[in-house]
């Protein structure tokens, strides 16, 4: 039976999909005020990067892109830990989340 | 040789005099500055002292045994080594600098010990002290000098010790300016100088007095050409420095430094570097007749010109100061007429009179409070009788009366100059003019300033203190009993440096009859003096008052400075001012660094914006940036490209 289930899923749907979760993330961080969701916005882009690099690493039976993927999810997991602290920080400094009005760099 | 005795250790002495009063003074006590800056010049005139020794074959023990002048010393290292040109700092003692070194450190020690007691109250002790020896250092340099570049560094060393001495009370606007007046009046002649020495480099291809000297006594016949403007360059140079016509206006401004350095400086030493370098390269000279009668020219017309304004000055140090151009005229007049040892002869005798009157006057200014104008001294003798019986020595030298030295070496120029031909009585006419006005106008100050009445009732001269008084007395022994050793054996002891003049028509006969007149004339300059100031002395002012016009034309120095004033000073200012100041300075280079600036701050206003500090922006940059990449990188440019250039160029009709 040649159904859908009995094939395999295509590389470039893979990617597809990988590029999909990017974009969202671009343009969440753009375009979302609250510093969370910013912050998980990066995750997504992240994680789109994981999956792109997962799919390589099936399709060319190599083990490198697996490897690079737990590199990634180890310094996504450090960047949480301190992202955070900054977040609360900032909060309580500012008490607001709003990206816009975290604004002290500016000339 | 001794190993411990080196040339360099002549200059170094005061310059490390110099160092440590420069650095220190202002927090060692006095007596230490005193000290140092005694032991400076005394350490270097020792040397001299142990170098003339160390000739007169006395070589023993710690006196080194030089077996024959001249004594070159270079340093190991290559000063300048480019391509062709090499140029060594090298030292050398020959007959001409041993003499000139005798006078500079000598001179110079007495006046530093004079200085002592003069300059005593002032507040920049340690500074005047300072100067005084880096002046010391930089006069021996230029007196040591192996070649033209050693000399140069010299040269501009004493210019610039001049001129911070000259400026010493800089808080008063007249100093100031002299000093300046001075610095830039000697970079007119140095200008000159500096010529002279790359004509000389390009055509001997060395500045090495010694090889210069070899190569033109192995081309006899090389004459003139541009050997004359070598030596017209030097010439300038020479009358920079030695105040001549008609670079001779920064001297008697230069009298608002400090007196003992009008003695040092401007009278018995730095001033005659010029006739020093005349004579160190009197071979140049040789080898182009027209170079030297114009030397003749510029001595003889120097000297009458300045002796004329010198009549009628009233402050006591400017008679000395025209006196000074006067007899500097003198020793050109002897350079120009090829007698360099009469020259130099003059040189010596007239730094030990010279001196010797700068400091009396100085004595005499510091009794009476800092008062320098001759009309409101008078009938000093009996509150200051030393400075005065040490003033009449100085006067009868510089009269030239015998047996004082100034007789011995203005006969000797004199004679020289008459034995030199036809034109060379006219310059020997001009001399005897000169020498009488000298005469006058010295006893006109004699007269006016220790005879007579007091003219100041109110104040109260008292005598100088010893250390004062004992470089005086010295200085008039010496002025008595310089010019003993006689013009022929001086003239045989430098003949291996500066050549021995041979008279075209002299005899023993001639010479006895020459210095009969000179002394005459020099008699007659006192008898004159004597009616205008002793007998009759409303006379002097009489005959102002009758003649007002050509009395008030010297009495202001024939205009000169005026005329420089109108002829060159506000041209150049005002094309400093305008052109180069307004136009090229505000204008061009302002106009340009403003137009860079501004670019820069308004590219900068633009660009600022970019950072807003917003999080998402910058985001949207990079985003923006990586989009940008990847489309650079994906897209096949190589193909795209010439396509699409095509496309456009059918639209256009083709």
């Amino acid at each position: 039976m040649n159904s859908l289930f009995s094939q395999e899923v295509p590389l470039s749907w893979y990617l597809l999909l990988s590029a999909v979760l990017f974009s969202l993330g671009v343009i969440g961080f753009l375009i979302k005020r609250n510093l969370i969701t910013v912050f998980m916005s990066i995750e997504l882009m992240l994680n789109a990067v994981n999956l792109s690099f997962v799919t390589f690493a099936h399709e060319w039976h190599a083990v490198k892109g697996q490897i690079f993927v737990f590199f990634v999810m180890m310094v996504a997991a450090a960047e949480a830990a301190v992202g955070l602290a900054i977040i609360i920080a900032v909060f309580r400094a500012r008490a607001t989340l709003a990206v816009d009005r975290i604004d002290l760099m500016k000339l | 040789m001794n190993a411990y005795f080196h040339l360099r250790l002549i200059p170094l002495a005061p310059f490390a005099g110099f160092l440590i009063n420069g650095i220190l003074g202002r927090r060692l006590p006095k007596w230490l500055v005193t000290t140092v800056a005694l032991i400076a010049p005394l350490a270097a005139f020792g040397l001299v002292l142990i170098a003339v020794l160390g000739c007169f074959g006395m070589g023993k023990g710690f006196i080194p045994a030089i077996a024959s002048l001249p004594l070159t010393e270079t340093c190991p290292l290559a000063w300048i080594d480019s391509g062709a040109l090499h140029i060594d700092f090298s030292f050398v003692l020959d007959q001409l600098s041993l003499v000139m070194l005798l006078v500079v450190t000598g001179v110079g020690f007495l006046i530093h010990v004079y200085s002592v007691g003069y300059m005593s109250d002032d507040e920049g002790y340690a500074r005047y002290f300072s100067f005084l020896n880096l002046f010391l250092f930089f006069m021996t340099v230029l007196v040591l000098a192996g070649n033209a570049l050693v000399m140069f560094v010299g040269w501009e060393g004493v210019g610039l010790a001049s001129y911070l001495l000259i400026g010493f009370y800089f808080q008063k606007k007249s100093a100031a300016d002299a000093g300046k007046k001075a610095f830039i009046v000697n970079r007119i002649g140095d200008f000159g100088f500096l010529i002279g020495m790359f004509l000389l480099l390009a055509n001997f291809g060395t500045l090495t007095f010694a090889a210069i000297g070899e190569k033109l006594t192995a081309n006899p016949g090389w004459q003139g050409g541009v050997l004359t403007i070598i030596a017209l360059c030097l010439l300038l140079g020479a009358a920079g420095k030695s105040a001549q016509l008609p670079l001779y206006i920064w001297l008697p401004d230069a009298m608002e430094g400090p007196t003992p350095v009008s003695a040092l400086i401007h009278a018995a030493t730095m001033v005659t570097a010029g006739v020093y370098m005349i004579a160190r390269t009197h071979i140049l000279f040789d080898h182009s007749p027209f170079a030297l009668s114009v030397v003749a020219i510029v001595g003889a017309a120097t000297a009458l010109f300045a002796a004329t304004i010198g009549v009628v000055q009233h402050d006591i140090k400017r008679v000395l100061a025209y006196s000074t151009i006067s007899q500097l005229g003198y020793m050109f007049l002897g350079c120009g007429v090829a007698a360099y040892s009469a020259a130099i002869f003059h040189l010596m005798t007239h730094a030990f009179f010279k001196a010797l009157l700068f400091l009396a006057a100085g004595s005499v200014i510091h009794a009476m409070g800092g008062e320098q104008d001759l009309c409101k001294m008078g009938g000093l003798w009996k509150k200051l009788p030393v400075t005065f019986a040490v003033t009449t020595v100085g006067v009868l030298a510089i009269a030239g009366i015998f047996p004082f030295a100034g007789f011995f070496s203005k006969d000797a120029i004199l004679y020289a100059a008459y034995t030199q031909g036809a034109n060379g009585r006219v310059l020997w006419f001009v001399g005897l003019v000169t020498a009488l006005l000298t005469s006058f106008y010295m006893f006109r100050l004699w007269y006016k300033a220790f005879l007579g009445e007091s003219r100041s009732p109110d104040v109260h001269p008292h005598e100088s203190p010893l250390s004062m008084m004992v470089p005086l007395v010295i200085l008039a022994a010496l002025s008595i009993c310089g010019g003993w050793i006689g013009m022929g054996r001086f003239g045989a002891f430098l003949a291996p440096s500066t050549g021995l003049k041979a008279a075209e028509s002299g005899s023993a006969h001639l010479e006895v009859i020459l210095s009969i007149t000179a002394v005459a004339v020099a008699l007659l300059g006192w008898l004159v003096a004597d009616r205008f100031y002793r007998q009759r002395p409303g006379r002097a002012a009489q005959m102002a008052a009758n003649n007002p016009g050509s009395y008030e034309l010297v009495l202001n120095k024939y205009y000169v400075d005026e005329l420089y004033g109108y002829t060159v000073v506000k041209p150049l200012l005002g094309f400093s001012k305008y052109l180069l100041g307004w136009f090229v300075d505000t204008a061009l280079l302002g106009g340009g660094a403003w137009l860079l600036g501004g670019t820069a701050t308004f590219a900068g206003a633009l660009l600022q914006r970019w950072q807003s500090g917003n999080i998402r922006s910058y985001a949207a940059w990079l985003a923006a940036g990586a989009a940008a990449a990847l489309l650079f990188i994906v897209v096949p440019w190589s193909t795209v490209w010439p396509a699409s250039l095509n496309l456009i160029w059918k639209i256009a009709g083709h």
